[in-house]
């Protein structure tokens, strides 16, 4: 049965007590301090060693297109059920460490990594990662809305189908759930069988993010998911982002720093392929400590 | 909770205006050149345009034209044979040709103009092309959009065109001398020029066609839509199966009619490697008998047909036929097309 009411996400302290034994086992990493991005009190990160529980955890993860470096070095832990926003000028990086998560830049010839990037305790970049399962975990809302060609029913039950749910009644209760958490079951209740290629681009956008959830996911990420819609549109996807995180955790990018300080909890800038900064949203846009921070979110460069 | 409102002060940008400012103080480049056209290049303008305009739009309507010449000329020459002296004797004579088993033009006593060994021919040889070519088309089509790397894609595609570009002649060449003797010694048929030797040519020609057609058609689905199967815990064959080649469906339909077209259109090859005998095979699927498709039968006995005859004129009449089968599916074709270019403007 689909029940996405309760947090998918393990408990705490069985999630972290796992990430740390298989941090051990596995990061032989050199302590390269000269490259340490600065960590807020508060921050995650700081806190990473103990008890406090974290879904994502980025140990010196590096990713190398070719010879060239798309990120390096990232340092962070991203928290359960909170909105991280991912900042930062563009080619900075922001969405190649975004993708790396569910390794979507797997698609991408000649691509390597550095590093750790763990998924609940998990090096995803492990040999045997079973990717269709971290897909499922980890969903992800592209900058463009993308539906497939088919009907609104048939878009939000891809996912399940794949998982081996056939059942009429259980897909129809999925459906109906997921366009619901997405705020768009009133608006689509009527035309289900209808092509999703019909609904508008902010409509198409929430079919997306509902098309995401039914996977029943821990994690949900989101690059850039308004940049292409209008402001009511986006309106209604941040506040779809203040409720959903109430049982998934959010990681998005966005260039847009009034949508960062809205949404979003924790904040990480990039820059040129580094975190420059990490921390509070509230912190880092209110007394940013780094220089670079501070001319990018007072619009001085980028 | 109102959303709306920032939960943090954020810092005030810095005004753009000043950094405007300070980069106007260098000089301007001159631009002060006249803006309307004196009368002379007025005129001259007006006539280049519309001659420029003029000539391209005659040279256009030189190849429109030319196909509907085509079109009256074969028509033109196949109605002395269909027209009897009443309404009911041409739709006699139409049955007679369409339905007719026997094709004895030059008889002395009793000529018999019956066509249908000739339409069963194209179409028998032309189904048997497209089962072994569309298979063999569309899992490559799928391998060089989907699975190849880009160098290997780039190392494909030009031998694949190469294929398409060898003479009709050639494959000829290569059907009796290599595959009729083959067929012959590994398979006992009594002749190695034979229904399933030209359709296996055929099938290597339609290939390329089939090919080009449906790779541009899969890979103008996006790589987002691929991505967001990928990103929902979709497989690579789960993404072909089901996000894929649905959305394609309509170039991959396009695909194998005009593979389909290139196959029942080809002359020289069914020519060289069907046998050449004007009979429906008997039974019917026996693919080792000789058979004379439409292209064959114009080719052969047109040069030595005299102008005026009935002979002639029943040649163009199966042209006719023929011309109908292409312009059909190059319609149905011309559908589907339209359907990927509206999915591609729509986006």
């Amino acid at each position: 049965m689909f029940e996405s009411d309760k947090p998918q996400t393990n408990p705490p302290s069985l999630d972290s007590a796992r990430s740390s034994v298989r941090l051990e086992t596995i990061g032989h990493l050199e302590h390269k301090d000269n490259n340490r991005p600065v960590l807020r009190p508060g921050s995650p990160r700081l806190h990473a060693d103990a008890d406090a529980p974290q879904v994502i955890r980025a140990e010196y993860f590096s990713f190398f297109y070719g010879s060239k470096e798309g990120v390096k070095d990232i340092t962070l832990d991203i928290r359960p059920r909170t909105v991280t926003a991912i900042i930062g000028p563009s080619g900075c990086g922001k969405s190649t460490f975004l993708r790396s998560i569910n390794r979507m830049n797997d698609l991408i010839p000649n691509t390597r990594t550095e590093g750790i990037l763990a998924v609940n305790g998990q090096n995803v970049y492990d040999k045997r990662t079973h990717l269709v399962n971290l897909r499922q975990q980890v969903g992800m809302v592209f900058q463009k809305p993308n539906p497939f060609a088919k009907s609104i029913y048939d878009n939000l039950a891809y996912g399940p189908r794949l998982q081996g749910i056939r059942r009429r009644g259980d897909l129809d209760e999925i459906v109906e759930h997921c366009l619901r958490d997405a705020a768009l079951w009133d608006e689509v209740k009527d035309d289900l069988h209808k092509s999703a290629l019909a609904l508008s681009g902010g409509q198409q956008q929430r079919l997306c993010i509902a098309r995401a959830l039914a996977t029943r996911p821990n994690v949900i990420l989101m690059d850039e998911p308004c940049s292409a819609l209008d402001p009511l549109a986006t309106a209604k996807i941040e506040d779809l982002m203040t409720q959903l995180k109430n049982a998934y955790t959010i990681v998005i990018v966005t260039h847009n720093m009034q949508q960062a300080a809205r949404v979003s909890e924790f904040t990480a800038f990039f820059c040129l392929g580094k975190l420059i900064e990490y921390g509070r949203t509230s912190d880092i846009f209110t007394n940013p400590t780094h220089k670079a921070t501070e001319d990018y979110i007072t619009g001085r460069f980028g | 909770m109102d959303i709306r409102k920032p939960n943090v002060t954020i810092l005030q940008p810095t005004s753009g205006a000043d950094r405007v400012r300070s980069e106007q103080s260098k000089p301007v480049a001159e631009f002060s050149r006249p803006l309307l056209l004196s009368p002379g290049q007025d005129l001259l303008g007006y006539v280049t345009g519309h001659l420029g305009r003029g000539t391209l739009f005659v040279i256009t309507l030189v190849s429109v034209l030319a196909v509907f010449l085509i079109f009256w000329f074969v028509i033109r020459e196949a109605i002395p044979f269909l027209k009897g002296e009443s309404l009911g004797q041409t739709i006699a004579r139409l049955t007679e040709f369409l339905t007719g088993k026997n094709w004895y033009p030059e008889a002395h006593v009793h000529p018999e103009f019956g066509a249908l060994p000739a339409i069963v021919g194209s179409v028998y040889v032309t189904a048997v092309a497209l089962v072994l070519s569309v298979p063999v088309g569309l899992l490559c089509a799928l391998f060089l959009s989907d699975m190849a790397p880009f160098s290997i894609r780039q190392a494909i595609k030009p031998v694949i065109e190469i294929l398409a570009a060898i003479p009709s002649v050639a494959y000829g060449f290569f059907a009796i001398i290599v595959v009729a003797p083959w067929l012959q010694h590994t398979f006992g048929f009594s002749t190695g020029a034979n229904a399933l030797n030209a359709a296996m040519i055929l099938a290597i020609m339609a290939v390329p066609t089939i090919i080009s057609v449906a790779e541009d058609s899969l890979s103008a689905i996006g790589r987002e839509i691929r991505e967001a199967s990928y990103a929902l815990g979709a497989t690579r064959a789960e993404t072909l199966l089901k996000v894929v080649i649905p959305a394609a469906h309509s170039g991959i339909i396009a695909a194998i009619i005009l593979g389909m077209m290139r196959a029942i259109g080809e002359t020289m090859v069914v020519w060289m490697a069907a046998g050449m005998a004007s009979q429906i095979p008997s039974p019917w699927w026996d693919l080792s008998q000789s058979v004379r498709p439409m292209t064959a039968t114009i080719a052969q006995e047109m040069g030595e047909t005299a102008r005026g005859t009935v002979h002639y004129y029943a040649l163009f009449a199966i042209g006719c036929v023929l011309l109908i089968f292409t312009f059909g599916m190059n319609l149905i074709s011309e559908h589907f097309m339209a359907r990927i270019h509206r999915r591609e403007g729509g986006r």
